[in-house]
Formats: C-alpha cells, sequence, structure tokens
C-alpha cells in the first residue's frame, strides 16, 4: 500500500496544476453572465506591446495595492478586469474602492488619514485621497528637485503616491470621459450630424442663429477628447489604415479627436464607448455581444497577436509560478519528514513534487519567452525566475545521483526563495518588458545573460547545501558519514561547475561590452559584482586545493558565496550608478542586508567548537 | 640559513597556493570597494585610484598628505600574475588530467597581460557629427590641446598644438613653424568662466594677466576636478606669445571660449585656441540620417542608429555604413560605436577606439572556457565511474 503514496501525491498534484490552467466555463453567449473572460482578452498597446486587458489590469492593482485581489465596500469581490471595467465606466464605483496602499506615517499625515481608515489598515480609496492630492503634488515637486539616489523614505513614498493616482487616472481616461455624462450618446449624435455640428459652432462663433445643444456637444465633446488624449496613456486604437504599422495604434483620445477631420467617428471608439454602456447598465447581453463583435473585427488584421494575447490572459490566470510555489512548500516539509520517519515514501513523494513544480517553473518561463520572442532573461524579474529553475535543475541531478532527499530539500527551499522574490519583484508593474536599445541583443542574451545566471543559481545551491550540511551537523544526529561525505562532494562540485559557468559567463559580458561599447571591460558594478563571483568559487576551488580548508572551511566558504552572490545580483544595483543599473530598488536593500547577517550566523555556527556538534563532526575528512 | 636555503624559501612562497587565496581575496575587497567608491568617485575616478595604482591612497585626515591604505590593481594584478607563472614554471609536468588546469590559467594569464597592454595602448576619442556634416578628427574625451592655427591660406590651416601636459607644466615651446615662443603663465584643470560684469566683487585669487583678445572681460572660476563620467573637465590657462622684437601679448584660452580669438602677426593671420585634444584622421565620415526610435506609447529607446559615409581624399574608399547599439563599424583599425545622440538637435556622438590588443580577451575566453570544461569533466568522469564501481560492487 505504502508503494503507492508516491504515485498517489503525484496524480494529486498533477490534477491541481491541471486545475489552474482549464479555464471556467465561457460565458460568451450567455445572456445572463458577462462574458469577463472575453473582455480580459481583448488587447491594447501598452509599454511598448500588445497586450491583454487582463495583463493591464492585474499590473496595475500590483502597482497599487501590491496584489491582484479586491473587495468593493459593499464586500463583493472583484476580479481584475472586473475592476478594470469600473474604472474604464463607473468611475463614480471605482473612486470607493480602497487600492491605494499607503503605509508611510508622514504621507498619511499629508492625507489627514489614520491606518484605521483603511482596508487592512492600509489601502484608501480615491475618494479618501482626492481632498488632499493638491498637497501630494507639492510635496512630490519639492521630492524631484532631489536626485533619485537623495531621497528619503517620505519622499519616496509621496513620489509613489503621486505614481499610484496618476495611474489611476490614466486608466481612468482610456477609453470614456469619465464624467459620467453619455458618452455614446455624444459619439452617435456626432457620427450621425458631424457637418451639421460643425456648421453650427461656426455659427455660433460669428454670432449667428445656430443650434445650441448641437454646438455645444461639439465643443464639450471636443474638450474631453482633449483631456482624454492628453491623461489617458494606453493605446486603445488599433491603425485603421491597412497601409499602417501593426503596432501604431492611438489613444482614445487621439482618435476621437481625428474623427473630425474624418468626418466620421472611430469604430472601435464607438464600440468602447458601447461596451461602456452596457457597463453601466449591467446589462450582460449587449456587453457579450459587443465583446463579440469587437474581437471578430480585431481578428481580421491581428490574429496572430490575439492568439498570443489568448495564451497571456490563460497564462495569468493559471499563474503557474504561484502553483509551484505552493508545491515546492509541500515537498520541502515532506522531504524534511523524510529525513525522520519513511524515508523512502516521503523522499519519492517529495521528489516527484519538486519534479512537477520545476515542470510548471519551466512551462511558465517558456510561455513567457514565446511572449517576448527573448531568451529567458531579460530583467531582474526573469532573473529570479531562471536563477530558481537553473538552482532547482542541479537539485534534480543531484537527487537522482545521490538519493538522499538534500536535493529535494534544497531545490524546494532555493526554488520557493528564487520565486518570492520573483512576485515582490513583479510589483514594479508589466514583467514583460520591451528591452532597450543597448540590451536589444538576443544572441548576448541567450549567451551572457544565460551562462551568468546559471552561474548565480549554482553559487547559491552551493551555499544552500552548505547550510544543510551544517545544521543538519549542529543541531541534529542525522549527519553520518555517509551523508557528510555526499555534502561535501555535492558541494565541491556544483562550485566547480559554478566556476565554470560564472567565469565563462563573466568573459562572455566582457566580449559583448567590447561589442557595443567599445571596451572589454569597465569596472561597471554589475561587472566588478561578477568578477566578485568567480574570484569567490576560485577562493573556494583554491583553498580545498591548497589544503587550507577542510570540508568545514569549505562548507562556511559557500555559504558566503550566498553573500556574495546577492551583492552581486541586487546590491550592484542600488548603487544606482553604472550602464547596468535597470532594476534600482530600495525597500529591497534592507532585506539584502538582512540576508548578508542571516549567512554571517550560519558560518557563525558552522564553526560552534567540534564537541557541540550533535552529529559527530569529522574535523579529519577531507572529502576527495 | 644559507643562501640556497632562502632562495627556495622566497620561491615556495611565490608558488604557494596559501598566497594565491590571499591575493585572490584582496582583489576581491578591492573590487568591492571600488565598486562603493564609485558612487563618489564616477567610474574614470575608480580607475585611477583603485585599478591603475600600485596603491590606493588616502589622505591622513585634516591634511593633504596621501598615505598608501591598500595595495591597488597593478600591485595585485602583478602579484597574482607573478604567482601564476612561477607556480607553473615551477610545478610544470605534463599530463592528460592537468591539461585543463593548465589551459584555464594559461588563459588568465593571457587575459591579465590582454588587460594591461589594453590599459596601456587603447586610444579613445569621441567623434561628435551634425547632420550632413563631414569630419575628418575625433576628439578626446579626456585630453585638450592649445592650438595654434595659421590661418593665411584660405584653401588650409596650418595647426601647431600643444598638448594640455606641457602647458601645465608650463614647458616653453618654440616650434619651427611659429614665428614666436609660445609661453604658459597659468593654468587650471577645471575652471568655469564668466563675465567680469557679473563676477563683479568676487575675488578668486586668480591672476589676471590676459591683455589680448577675450581674456580682459573675463572672470575666472577655479571649479574641482570632476571624476563624474557625464562631466568633462574644463581647463583654461593664460599663454603668452613672445616674439623676436619682444612680448606679442598674453591671451585666455579655454574651451569653454567658443567664439575665436585672432591675431595678426609677422605678416600672417593666426588663431589660437584650447580645445578638447583631436586626432586627425586619414578620412572623413559623414552623418547622413541619425535615428531615435522609440517603442510605441513609450520612451523606451528602441533603436539608436547613425547612418555614414566614409570617404578618402584619394577617393579609394567611398562608401556607406549603419552604425547602432551592438553593431559597431570597424574601420583602419578603429572601432566606431554609437555613443551619444541628440535626435532634437541633429547630432550623433560616436566613440571611436583604437585597440590593438582586441582580440586577446576573446583567445583567452575560449581557452579558460575550454580548460575548464575540460578539468571538471575529468572529475565528472571520475565520479561517475567510482560511483558505478561502487553500485556494482
Amino acid at each position: 500500500m505504502k508503494r503507492f503514496i508516491p504515485f498517489l501525491v503525484l496524480v494529486l498534484a498533477l490534477g491541481y496544476l491541471a486545475s489552474t490552467w482549464t479555464s471556467g466555463r465561457s460565458a460568451a453567449d450567455s445572456t445572463t453572465e458577462f462574458d469577463l473572460d472575453g473582455f480580459a482578452r481583448l488587447p491594447v498597446l501598452a509599454n511598448g506591446r500588445i497586450k491583454p486587458m487582463d495583463t493591464v489590469a492585474r499590473s496595475s492593482l500590483l502597482i497599487m495595492q501590491g496584489r491582484q485581489g479586491l473587495t468593493t465596500p459593499d464586500g463583493e469581490s472583484l476580479t481584475p478586469p472586473a475592476w478594470l471595467l469600473d474604472v474604464f465606466y463607473r468611475p463614480e464605483r471605482a473612486d470607493t474602492y480602497q487600492q491605494f496602499e499607503v503605509v508611510h506615517p508622514g504621507v498619511l499625515a499629508l492625507l489627514k488619514l489614520e491606518p484605521e481608515d483603511g482596508d487592512g489598515k492600509k489601502r484608501f480609496s480615491y475618494e479618501q485621497l482626492l481632498p488632499h492630492l493638491e498637497e501630494i503634488d507639492r510635496q512630490s515637486s519639492l521630492a524631484e528637485n532631489v536626485e533619485a539616489p537623495a531621497r528619503d523614505a517620505f519622499q519616496r513614498a509621496v513620489l509613489n503616491t503621486r505614481v499610484h493616482v496618476v495611474l489611476y487616472q490614466q486608466l481612468k481616461h482610456s477609453l470614456v470621459f469619465p464624467d459620467g455624462s453619455d458618452f455614446l450618446g455624444n459619439l452617435q449624435l456626432l457620427n450621425d450630424r458631424l457637418p451639421e455640428a460643425f456648421a453650427a459652432v461656426r455659427a455660433r462663433q460669428a454670432g449667428e442663429p445656430h443650434d445650441e445643444m448641437l454646438a455645444r456637444t461639439v465643443l464639450e465633446a471636443g474638450q474631453a477628447f482633449i483631456r482624454m488624449e492628453q491623461i489617458g496613456n494606453l493605446l486603445t486604437i488599433p491603425p485603421l489604415d491597412p497601409a499602417a504599422a501593426d503596432n501604431d495604434w492611438d489613444k482614445t483620445g487621439q482618435a476621437l479627436l481625428e474623427s473630425f477631420q474624418a468626418g466620421a467617428v472611430n469604430p472601435y471608439a464607438l464600440a468602447y464607448a458601447g461596451l461602456g454602456r452596457a457597463w453601466r447598465d449591467q446589462n450582460p447581453e449587449h456587453f457579450n455581444t459587443i465583446v463579440r463583435l469587437l474581437t471578430a473585427q480585431l481578428e481580421t488584421r491581428f490574429s496572430e497577436q490575439l492568439d498570443k494575447v489568448g495564451v497571456e490572459t490563460r497564462f495569468n490566470v493559471a499563474a503557474p509560478f504561484y502553483s509551484s510555489m505552493t508545491l515546492y512548500v509541500l515537498a520541502f516539509l515532506l522531504a524534511i519528514f523524510s529525513w525522520l520517519r519513511w524515508p523512502d515514501v516521503l523522499g519519492r513523494s517529495a521528489f516527484y513534487l519538486v519534479t512537477l513544480a520545476w515542470v510548471a517553473t519551466t512551462v511558465g518561463i517558456a510561455i513567457r519567452m514565446w511572449l517576448e520572442g527573448r531568451p529567458p532573461v531579460t530583467n531582474l524579474y526573469s532573473s529570479a525566475l531562471f536563477v530558481g529553475w537553473g538552482a532547482v535543475g542541479l537539485c534534480l541531478v543531484l537527487e537522482l545521483i545521490f538519493r538522499n532527499a538534500i536535493g529535494t530539500v534544497a531545490g524546494a527551499a532555493v526554488g520557493f526563495c528564487t520565486l518570492l522574490i520573483a512576485h515582490h519583484l513583479s510589483l514594479g508593474g508589466d514583467t514583460l518588458e520591451m528591452m532597450r536599445a543597448v540590451l536589444d541583443s538576443n544572441f548576448w542574451l541567450a549567451t551572457h545573460v544565460v551562462v551568468i545566471t546559471i552561474g548565480y543559481s549554482a553559487t547559491y545551491l552551493a551555499g544552500f547545501l552548505a547550510i544543510i550540511y551544517v545544521v543538519r551537523g549542529v543541531f541534529t544526529k542525522s549527519l553520518d558519514k555517509v551523508t557528510a561525505d555526499a555534502l561535501g562532494r555535492m558541494v565541491y562540485g556544483i562550485v566547480c561547475f559554478a566556476t565554470l559557468f560564472s567565469l565563462v559567463g563573466t568573459i562572455l559580458g566582457g566580449i559583448w561590452a567590447d561589442q557595443s561599447w567599445g571596451r572589454f571591460w569597465g569596472w561597471d558594478p554589475k561587472e566588478n559584482g561578477a568578477l566578485i563571483i568567480v574570484i569567490w568559487n576560485a577562493v573556494i576551488l583554491h583553498a580545498r586545493w591548497g589544503g587550507l580548508a577542510r570540508t568545514r572551511g569549505i562548507m562556511a566558504l559557500a555559504i558566503f558565496g550566498n553573500v556574495v552572490t546577492s551583492w552581486s545580483w541586487f546590491g550592484t544595483n542600488m548603487l544606482g550608478v553604472g550602464l547596468h543599473s535597470y532594476g534600482f530598488m530600495d525597500a529591497a536593500f534592507y532585506w539584502l542586508v538582512a540576508f548578508a547577517v542571516s549567512q554571517l550566523v550560519f558560518i557563525a555556527i558552522a564553526y560552534v567548537p567540534a564537541r557541540l556538534w550533535r552529529s559527530p563532526l569529522l574535523t579529519k575528512s577531507r572529502t576527495t | 640559513m644559507s643562501r640556497s636555503a632562502v632562495g627556495q624559501e622566497f620561491v615556495k612562497f611565490f608558488v604557494s597556493l596559501r598566497v594565491t587565496v590571499v591575493l585572490l581575496v584582496l582583489s576581491m575587497v578591492l573590487v568591492f570597494w571600488a565598486t562603493l567608491a564609485q558612487v563618489k568617485l564616477g567610474v574614470w575616478g575608480v580607475q585611477e585610484h583603485f585599478f591603475r595604482t600600485f596603491f590606493v591612497l588616502a589622505k591622513i585626515p585634516g591634511t593633504e598628505i596621501p598615505v598608501p591604505v591598500f595595495p591597488g590593481g597593478y600591485f595585485l594584478g602583478g602579484l597574482l600574475l607573478i604567482n601564476l607563472v612561477a607556480a607553473h614554471l615551477y610545478r610544470f609536468k605534463f599530463a592528460w588530467g592537468k591539461t585543463g588546469v593548465q589551459l584555464t590559467h594559461f588563459g588568465l594569464i593571457l587575459l591579465l597581460v590582454g588587460e594591461l597592454l589594453t590599459s596601456l595602448l587603447q586610444e579613445e576619442y569621441q567623434l561628435r557629427l551634425d547632420q550632413d556634416q563631414a569630419r575628418n578628427y575625433s576628439e578626446s574625451f579626456r585630453d585638450n590641446e592649445v592650438a595654434i592655427i595659421d590661418t593665411t591660406d584660405p584653401d588650409f590651416d596650418n595647426v601647431v598644438a600643444i598638448p594640455e601636459s606641457m602647458i601645465a607644466r608650463g614647458t616653453e615651446v618654440q616650434h619651427p613653424q611659429l614665428p614666436f615662443r609660445v609661453i604658459p603663465r597659468f593654468y587650471l584643470p577645471n575652471a568655469a568662466l564668466g563675465r567680469k560684469a557679473a563676477e563683479a566683487g568676487r575675488d578668486f585669487g586668480i591672476p589676471e594677466l590676459a591683455n589680448q583678445g577675450l581674456g580682459p572681460q573675463i572672470a575666472v572660476v577655479p571649479q574641482p576636478i570632476t571624476y563624474k563620467d557625464t562631466e568633462r573637465n574644463l581647463p583654461m590657462a593664460y599663454v603668452e606669445l613672445v616674439g623676436a622684437e619682444g612680448s606679442i601679448g598674453t591671451w585666455l584660452v579655454s574651451p569653454m571660449l567658443v567664439a575665436p580669438q585672432t591675431f595678426d602677426y609677422g605678416g600672417r593671420s593666426w588663431r589660437i585656441t584650447f580645445r578638447f585634444e583631436r586626432t586627425y584622421k586619414p578620412f572623413s565620415l559623414e552623418l547622413l540620417e541619425l535615428r531615435h526610435d522609440v517603442y510605441p506609447g513609450t520612451e523606451i529607446p528602441k533603436n539608436f542608429s547613425s547612418r555614414v559615409r566614409i570617404q578618402t581624399p584619394d577617393g579609394s574608399s567611398d562608401r556607406e555604413a549603419l552604425i547602432y547599439m551592438n553593431n559597431p563599424l570597424r574601420y583602419d583599425g578603429l572601432t566606431f560605436y554609437q555613443y551619444q545622440m541628440d535626435s532634437a538637435n541633429g547630432f550623433s556622438v560616436l566613440q571611436v577606439v583604437r585597440n590593438p590588443s582586441w582580440p586577446i580577451p576573446y583567445v583567452a575566453c575560449a581557452l579558460m572556457g575550454l580548460g575548464l570544461t575540460i578539468q571538471f569533466g575529468i572529475h565528472l568522469f571520475a565520479f561517475a565511474r567510482r560511483r558505478t564501481r561502487a553500485a556494482t560492487a
């Protein structure tokens, strides 16, 4: 019976993963239910690429409040697309949603708000911010005068708040003018009677008799379009002209202003206004019809883009990296228990779970690569995914060789941690970014960046294996001679691997720099960071070959490798200098320091006198 | 201890792995420290203070006296090189099992030597091209020169250029093409210039020596030397010209003065200027088109490119080339990289590099990658064989 437990675990986990990828029943033909999925798949051009409304909704929510879910004051929980529809079309409701995260006490004081006024003591509504937006603006202007690295926490927080408010206002001006007026009615009126309307305006200006209602409608509509053009930032209207480039999209405001010259209102703008009316009236039948027609129209020219947008929406909903995190946690617990009880059954179950989680992240990374048309690592976020992927892959190999659950434990831990880091990095917005000109080279992204990132993976893995050695040795009796030898070999093997990849990756980086900037080595912080990793791995190897460090020393050195790698990966970006500083973060600085301190604590523990180790420390042993 | 024994000890010290490890750790500390220092010093300052030096110097607090506090890049790099070479000479034995390690270290030696050569031989200039303008010279990023130009002939100029270092030392210059001597009287490595009227009442302790050209109306404000990547030092000097009959006059010169300062002497017309050091090329580049594309709806740069035309006066070369990020133009031993661009003002700046040692890192990289792969492959193979033996036993 026990033999079947691992397979049962495998089947359950597979079922769990499969359930995240199967979409619910489609509401496209429903007359009572909104086809939110259909809306979520509508394409827009934002941040330089065509993406689904779904991604716009999710990344906006992440930026504003650090999570994708939202509960209205009535207690209704909204999906991201439903939230976006309210922002677009029912701003008077969206204004009451508590969706702006503000935690800095100084900023709260500016807003005259107490934490207790907010949802979860930190999220506030646009209505709550509204009376003090001018003060936020004034404080932001003051903060902008200070150079970015020199800004204090308050200045950063106040600027963030303004960025979030601006983002919200931009969204509100994307499709219709958010004053609650009958936008669709006005557009239809213009569409039907544009020449007449122009005549009325001219007559009015000339002081002649005219249709006052018509003239006012045109003038007010013109004002509204200008405001939408100025404030909005989503490019929602695809090109009508077959000769125009596929990415030559317009803002709604822009397209509507052009309607005046064209003599007819842009059909896409009209359709989106119609969608707004249907959503305001809460009329699912109309809503679904318009979504269907809009999609069919887009299909005529953008079928390829719609395929990608569809996959991206499915990918967003499935969130494979989050399901992998769950599996990694389960695997970690099972593998730890396997050292105490039923090593075979639990060890195998845990191994299956880690493998499955790794496969899920592989699929996720592959989809991202396909969407972007790029190698796996393009920014800090994707480097976190890939560091985890590489390290877990190595762990699976180790586990297949040694079968002692160490690879599983390390893989689950590293996999979980890197995905957690990735989650925090995703709070900056859409993670599928466009590549700046200087980085726009798939060849070098595929070679230098991938190789060096695998170097990071391996260096971390060596460090984590060393931590397992120290913790098991000092705190448990489970580190017997066989396990200790195996760990020693694993760490040595992984350090060799890390040296190879970080060295080759670093030199490839130098060659890229020679190709694009005219110098092989420029002592840029990121280059220095990579060099430090190489040197440190070389130190470990030479210390071992020279007999300067035995097993315990090597373990301590490998743990310090974690600090070195973290510095290179994140610390160098925090300096805000150099050609590579594309990912400046500040809150992460404290986490980096905390992590470094924790590693130093592990090193200190490693040097607890041998008699205090619960497992016999084999000081004389040297692994070869 | 006998003399040979001392020698033995000495050799043992230099070939020991302990020294290697200590040197590696020290260089790691140096690199880390230099990275942090970059926030204040900029990348050029760091190279001067940490890497292209034998010692990192720090001033004793409260004084201007520098003392060495840490070994610098040349020192550590040099010792590592000695250690590496010595260890390999001392222990060299050919064995197939060692080829990996030996290849790796040979690659490393090559890389270090290559970097040394680069730091000695590499020349870097910038070439600023305005739209539809042809240029046959590039300008230095950091160095300047005083140029005295005989402009009498309308068809060509005759230029005598004096490097900034000679001006800084106050070296008197007598040149066969000049009918006068050039005597630098005063020099500041970085200075701002203002109108005397605007700066009235402020005394910076700068002598007022100029009696010719624009100098008498100008106030000189000394500036600290900058090491930032985005700024450059703009020096100033007072230069006196002395002919056979005595002093012709003293001019204030600085790259900040764009307006030409001209005078007549000995029946010829002259211009004097302190300008970015120029290197003339046997060909000219003309900027035909520059492009700065962004991704739609964003400010993210997608592409910077300059379409240029290369021409030689003898007509042997006349072709177009497109230079963009990651795609430099290699011509006449020089490499032209897209460096800066201002599409609004219609100019493009190319970085021009001459580095005869550029292929070395490529070879070194190949050797090291191959060496490490062999080395670790051997380990892996041995390990796998041991395991299969253990499994079958």
